[in-house]
Formats: C-alpha cells, structure tokens, sequence
C-alpha cells in the first residue's frame, strides 16, 4: 500500500453502515406516476422536449441539455407525459423546479438501444454520447461529466485520475454495494475516462471500513494499473479536494479546480453509469440510493429517477416509530425535507429518516466561546469562529477575508461546536447574500456603464454638431436657412446637456444632426 | 408525511458548553484539595462563598438582560469564574472580599462586557486584580501553610469565625504570613542572594512548601484538561514555556540574583494560571499560533512582573495584558487556508 497524506482536521464520525450495507440492491418500485425534474444537475436547466400528451419511451430524450454546463434528462421508462410544470423538488432551497411528469404504461419499451466502440470514436463524440446520456457526477454535486472529461480545457497531460468511493459520509452505503456487486461496471466505465483524459495513474479511493468493496474492487482492477488505495475511516475523506490531498499529497489551489494540479476526480457510481452509457446505449434513468435510519428494513435500492421518496420508504417497509426528520443525503452534509413527496434526482444518494436518538435536541445555540474546537477540525484549515462572527454580524466582506468562500460546508465545525452554533448555516447564508450583492452590483455596473455611453455620446454629438456648425457659418455671408436645416439656434439649443432626458438605453451608434435630433423623448 | 427541517449537520452532538465547564471544575479538584490540607478549611469557605454570589450575580444580570436563565445557567461558566478567584484569594479573606471579587467579575467584568463569549478580559483576574489594587493588605495576608512553623490547623468554627468576623475580626498572630514569592522578592531586596533566601522554611522541595503541592495537583488535572481537550494545550504550552525560558536566561545570568527557572514553574499562580486561567477560550487568542504566541506573552509577562514590577505575582495582570494583544494576534497568526499559496 502507498503512502497516503492525511488531511487536516477532519472527524471520526458515527457509523451506521451496517444498517444498509447488508443486503444487496433490490429492484426499485415502478411507481404509476413519476416526476423527472429537468435540472438535476449543475448548471442551466435542460430544456424541455416534450409535451402534454406526449408518448414518451424508456430511455427517451425528454430534456435536452442547455449550455455546455448543463445535462440531458431522459424519460425512465415509457409513458405519457401529464404535466411538465414547476412541482416540488428535493432541494435546499425548498423551492418548486419544472418537471415533466410521466404516467407510465408499465411496458418499459426502450428507445433503440446502441452500444458503441469509444475506441474507434473521436475523443469529443465519446463525450457527445456522455453528454446525450446526461451522464452527472453521481456523488451528490451533479457536474456534467463530459466537460470533466474534456482535457482540451487546460494544458498539460493529466497525472492522476482518482474514483472516489470513499463514502465518507455515516448512514450512506450506495457506493459500497455498487463496488461490492458491479466492480467490474465501475472498472469497464473507468476504461472509458481513461481512454479520453490518458492519466499517467489511476488512483481508486476507498474507506477501510468497506473490505469487501475494497476486494471486489481489487480484484476488477487486476491487470489494468489501476491501483486501490485504502483509506483510514475520517469525515470528509471523501470531499474531492480532501480525497485528492489524501491520495496524492497535492493540494488544490483555493480558486482553482483539481485539474490545476493534474488530477480529475470521479465518482465510483459516475463511472458506471459511462460504462451503461457508453457499453449499453443506456441514458441515465436509474440510480441506487440508500434508504436508511428509522426505516423498517433499511438497503439499498436501484430507482428510476422520479421516483417519489414516498415509494422508496414505503419499499423499505415504511417508517418506524419517531421519525424526526427526513434527510437528503448524509446527515453532515444532507438537507431536511418537508416531506416524503418529492422524487429521486441523480443527486439523491440517501434518503435518511432520523430518529431523534440520533439528533441534538433543539435548543438555543449559546454564544461563541472561541474554544477553537472548530479550527482542530475544520479540513479547509479556516478559523470557523471568525468567519461565524463576521457573518453573523452580516460583515461579509470581512468574513470573505477570513476565507468563506473556501469552506466546503462539510458540517465539521457544527458537529464539535460545544456552544451548538449552526454555523454551516450562517457561511450558506452569507454566501448567499454575497452573491445577491454582486448580482445587484453587476446590474448596477451595467446600468452606470450605459448611463456613461450615453452622456459620452451626447457630448461627442454635440461637439460634433458645433464643429459641424463652425465650419458651416464663417462662409456664410448670411444666416439663410436651407430648407432642410434647422435654425442653429434651436439646433444649439437642443444639444444643451440641461435638456438632455437622462434614460438607460442602449447607446446610440453616433448619427450625424438630424431635423429630429438624437435626443427621443427630450 | 410532513416533517421539521433543521440545518444540517444532523447528528447527535456530544459536547456542549455545560459539559466544557463542569470539566473545568472537576481539573481543579486535585489541587484544591491539596490548598485546602494546607490552608485549611478557609480554601473551601471561600468557594462556597463565591459559588453563591456568583450564581446569585449570574441570575440577576440573565434576568435583567432578558436571557433565558436554564440554559445560560446551565453552562456552569459563572461557576468557574468564581472557583478561579476563590482559588486565587487568601485563604482567610473575609467574606466581603470574596463577595466583591466575584460579584464585579461576573457583574462588570462578564455582563456589562455583553456575557458570555463577548468579554473581552478574564473575569475572575478582573475580580482579582480590582481586590489587589483596592485591598492589598487582605489580599496578602495568606495563613501559613499547614506543618511550616508552629501554626496549629483551624477547625471549621474557628475559619468561619474569621472569614465571617466583620471589621474588629481577629486572625491570631503567626497566624498568616508572606508567601514565598512575597519572600523571595523583599529578602532579594535586601542583598540576600537566591540560595540563603531558599533556607527559609516557607520553601520546601522545589518552591513553597504546601504550595509545591497544590501545583502538582493543578498540573495533574490541567493535564487531563488539556487530554480531554477542555483546554488547548498550546496555551499552557506556550506560558509555561515562555516562563521557563525567560527565567532561565535571567538565571545564567545572574544565578544568585535571579530564581531558577524551576522554582518560577512551581510558584505561586504559575501552574494554575496556565491551564486553569490563561486557557479561557473567550479571552485568549482563538488561532492555533497565536495560542503559543498568546501562552508565551503570559510567561514572559509573568517573569517581568515578578522579576522587575511592583507585585510578587503577576499572572493575573499578564493575562489580562494578553487579553488586549488577543486580537491583534489572531490577525496576524491566521492560518495557511487550505490550497492557498504557501509562504
Ligand atoms: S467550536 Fe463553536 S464555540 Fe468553539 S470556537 Fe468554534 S464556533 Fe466558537
Ligand atoms: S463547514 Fe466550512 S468552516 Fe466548517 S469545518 Fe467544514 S470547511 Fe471548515
């Protein structure tokens, strides 16, 4: 085994593998209705296909990406489209998202089907078909894969490819069974990347709590150069910068991305879905997620993307007793739904119905006391206690001194927090008003820049005007007007800044005088 | 079905500011009780007595700023200012002191600052040092410790007759007397060099007799303070460090003039102070670097004070200096971010 290079900070959280990580992948439910959100992914909302009415197939295009940073969305099995309206998505934000709904038939016809040889294909058509796929990083982000896979967008050859299936978060065991049953998925999609970004080494990230995973994936690698690397049980191993820094010793720059110091990073499920896309012809449709905590039988489920949540948990054997809060995701790093009724995206790992033996009792945060424990812990090396102080007294542009925009949310500091601070809320929070502000700050740069154009062109016209005057006047023996002249007076007049209405349209490409003048509306 | 939402993490956390606190309390135990064997039952009136007034100081002032009084007086932090001062008074003070120490700590010093967390000074050394300039005669009058000379114990009657006596109180003669470090500092005053003033019975092994003792059990549990992460080990680190490495650059130069570093170490408020008192996260320095740099300003402080300044022992006022560089420190020891360029 290798050397690794620890991170800093960081935790040694609870477990709770076991509870999923037991049984194997069962088949998800074919629910009558499902609701495909067309944005389950980083980057412009994919625009939609379909209409009311429409019949759709299995594996059907029914968004098309819009924008390179973008993804397609496929219909997951066949149907008729009844809505595509804003409906109720998993998301942090808690707000509604366009979705196509489809009522299915149960027949689970598929488009044409058709593998291909990415051997014999260009580079950039491989990433066509990823793309077509809407193939997304897996692991919870959702970045579209094809632009990863793109080594034209920066310069020099790639040293490293790491898989991530650290899985570093407690209660999540998606990945695990994925390596566990179809390592040999996993290693066939990861053929695929290397074929497009020829990485000097493949790097393979797993946590020591998952042996099996680790032999299954061992044993698929056999013969490929690719190496497994296994790593202590430490939150957030399995943070990107985290894992790379782990796995490489190489520490990406703050603004920069991981490609910066020649590594790309994919998720282990990512990898096999390029193998489906790429071996099967077969569009992103499905994913596992782990239904996990309070739930009667937690495991792992294979799911057709819209699927609701309620169906999964209800596949699971429905709830137990006192089911606190319905969580998308981990419980670090995860959000908290309102309810059970909003369906898988490609971003849905877990779904984690906790009970309150394993949450914190509500109760006012006390103050700060400064005790550091969240600088001990905190991965991204910041001062957690500064950057809640700044941003709790909305001094945002001091908290962006102490480096907020570093943070990686990973929850560290709010876990070890003694004085109960939710302080992961108050970076979010603070990030967001920043952005706000730089929007308002855009459109207000916007509107002065236009403004300026315009006085800029009043003052070019007008002095153009006067040359245009002066040198009219001297040979002139008398102040006869041309019939298609102005008096200079009223032209001289109308030029006058004083009268000149101050609007926020477009400049004027600079005109010559004219009877109407330049000045609409003065 | 519907459910709460909550921001994330959501996880059970263990610790919380109650626990920090009462942690705080059991680390002082081993060296109280060792004070108390030597300095009798007073050591324990004066923590009875502080503990009252400090909860009494606390409740008022959470109910006068409107602050729900459960949880804040559940984080026992009043608790441990008091001990901090009562630890730190003459072990026969009279009430009045206690009672004034610990009511302008927890009332000036803690709530008028904005409570908890927003205190820019060390409460209890607030407390403490506004006794020492209002008070020096009492502050200094510590009893002799228990089996140096002839002083026979006081049973709890007697101790609670003169803590409590009032005005016209009567402490029996030979009752108090200097403390080592009050020694060291007026005999070297006098020409004495460093070895004959060591041949006083108020010095035992390393440094005070009895209060040798009392710091051996403060390092005892200010170590499992600083295990437990309680207390950060950096700053005891650093003050102790500072300390040692002061002392002894004075002491090679000048062995008979200047103690040697050991015996600073071990005297007076040292061990206390630097796990005990310098580690209140509130007033430290809160960066890793800057807890060292913090820790070691305290030491040198601590030296320069008892070497060349007006007072015997000097923790409280090196710490609240300290507590003014706190900010400044943390400005400029902010840690390498995480990808940021190095150097
Ligand atoms: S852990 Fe909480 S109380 Fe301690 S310094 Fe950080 S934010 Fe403050
Ligand atoms: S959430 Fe941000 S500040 Fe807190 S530990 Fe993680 S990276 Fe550091």
């Amino acid at each position: 085994m290798s050397a690794l290079f620890p991170f800093h900070g960081g935790l040694k959280t609870v477990r709770h593998k076991s509870e999923s990580n037991r049984r194997p992948i069962l088949a998800g439910p074919l629910p009558h209705q499902l609701t495909v959100p067309l944005r389950q992914h980083i980057g412009a909302t994919a625009k939609p296909l379909v209409q009311v009415g429409d019949r759709v197939l299995k594996g059907q295009m029914i968004g098309q990406a819009d924008g390179y940073i973008s993804a397609a969305v496929h219909a997951p099995t066949s149907g008729v489209v009844t809505a595509v309206e804003s409906r109720p998505v998993p998301h942090p934000s808690g707000l509604p998202d366009l979705c196509v709904a489809i009522e299915t038939d149960g027949e689970e016809r598929w488009i044409e089907r058709q593998a291909v040889d990415y051997r014999r294909l260009h580079a950039s058509e491989v990433r066509a078909v990823l793309r077509n796929a809407g193939v997304v990083g897996l692991g919870g982000a959702g970045f579209p894969s094809a632009v990863k896979l793109n080594p034209g967008g920066h310069d020099g050859p790639l040293d490293t490819l790491i898989l991530n299936g650290a899985e570093c978060e407690p209660w999540i065991t998606c990945d695990d069974r994925l390596m566990r049953e179809r390592a040999a998925g996993i290693v066939a999609g990861l053929h695929v990347m290397v074929h497009l970004l020829e990485p000097r080494e493949v790097l393979i990230g797993i946590e020591d709590d998952k042996p099996e995973a680790v032999a299954a994936m061992v044993a698929a690698c056999a013969g490929t150069g690719y190496q497994v690397r296994v790593a202590p049980t430490r939150y957030p191993s399995g943070s990107v910068k985290q894992l790379i820094q782990l796995l490489t010793g190489k520490e990406t720059p703050v603004d920069g991305l991981p490609v910066d110091v020649g590594v790309q990073c994919f998720n282990v499920a990512t990898a096999y879905t390029v193998h489906r896309a790429i071996d099967f012809g077969e569009p992103v449709l499905s994913r596992i997620v782990t239904v996990t905590g309070q739930v009667a039988q937690p495991g792992n489920v294979e799911v057709l993307l819209g699927t609701p949540f309620s169906a999964l948990i209800e596949l699971c054997g429905g709830y137990r007793e006192g089911v606190e809060r319905l969580i998308m995701g981990g419980p670090m790093m995860g959000f908290a739904l309102h309810g059970d009724d909003v369906p898988v995206t490609k971003a849905t790992n877990c779904i984690l119905a906790a009970g309150a033996g394993e949450l914190t009792p509500e109760q006012p945060a006390m103050p700060c006391i400064r005790c550091g424990a969240c600088v001990e812990v905190c991965p991204a090396k910041l001062l957690p206690q500064q950057l809640y102080w700044h941003a709790h007294a909305k001094e945002f542009d001091k908290a962006q001194d102490y480096h907020l925009f570093s943070c990686i949310e990973c929850g560290c500091c709010s876990a070890v927090c003694p004085s109960h601070i939710p302080l992961v809320h108050f970076y979010r929070y603070a990030k967001n008003e920043i952005w706000a502000q730089e929007k308002e700050k855009q459109k207000a740069e916007l509107a002065r820049q236009r403004h300026q154009a315009r006085l800029e062109r009043l003052e070019r016209e007008q002095k153009e005007r006067e040359a245009k005057l002066r040198q009219k006047t001297p040979p002139r023996p008398a102040p006869a007007v041309d019939a298609g002249q102005l008096p200079i007076e009223t032209a001289v007049a109308r030029a006058k800044p004083g009268r000149v209405a101050v609007s926020m349209d477009e400049p004027q490409p600079s005109v010559a005088v004219k009877a109407d003048g330049p000045e609409r509306g003065g | 079905m519907r459910f709460k939402t909550a921001t994330s993490p959501h996880i059970l956390r263990e610790t919380g500011v109650g626990q920090v606190m009462r942690r705080v309390l059991y680390a002082m135990a081993p060296g109280v009780a060792a004070l108390a064997w030597f300095f009798g039952w007073g050591v324990l009136v004066n923590l009875a007595i502080a503990t009252g007034v400090a909860l009494a100081a606390e409740t008022s002032m959470l109910a006068a700023r409107g602050k729900p009084l459960a949880v804040h007086l559940g984080d026992f932090s009043a608790v441990v200012t008091a001990w901090l001062l009562a630890v730190a008074l003459p072990s026969l003070a009279p009430w009045w002191l206690t009672v004034l120490g610990v009511s302008f700590a927890i009332v000036v010093a803690k709530h008028l600052y904005g409570g908890l967390g927003y205190n820019p000074f060390n409460p209890a050394m607030i407390g403490y040092v506004v006794l020492l300039i209002s008070f020096p005669r009492e502050m200094s009058a510590w009893p002799i410790p228990h089996g140096v000379g002839q002083a026979h114990a006081l049973g709890l009657p007697e101790t609670l007759e003169i803590v409590f006596g009032g005005a016209g109180r009567l402490v029996p003669d030979g009752l108090t007397g200097a403390t080592p470090l009050d020694v060291l500092r007026t005999q070297l005053g006098l020409g004495l060099t460093v070895t004959e003033i060591r041949n006083s019975p108020v010095f035992g092994i390393v440094s005070g007799s009895g209060w040798e003792w009392a710091a051996l059990g403060f390092l005892a549990g200010g170590l499992w303070l600083v295990q437990t992460r309680a207390a950060d080990w950096r700053i005891p680190a650093g003050m102790l460090g500072g300390l040692a490495t002061i002392a002894t650059v004075f002491h090679l130069i000048d062995p008979q003039r200047y103690a040697p570093p050991w015996f600073h170490l071990w005297s007076g408020a040292a061990i206390f102070g630097a796990f005990f008192i310098a580690t209140d996260p509130v007033t430290a320095s809160t960066t890793p670097r800057g807890r060292l740099i913090y820790g070691a300003g305290i030491g040198v402080l601590v030296y320069v004070i008892r070497a060349f300044g007006g007072y015997p022992d000097g923790v409280a006022f090196a710490v609240l200096l300290m507590n003014i560089a706190a900010p400044t420190i943390d400005l400029y020891t902010q840690p390498r971010v995480f990808g940021a360029r190095r150097g």
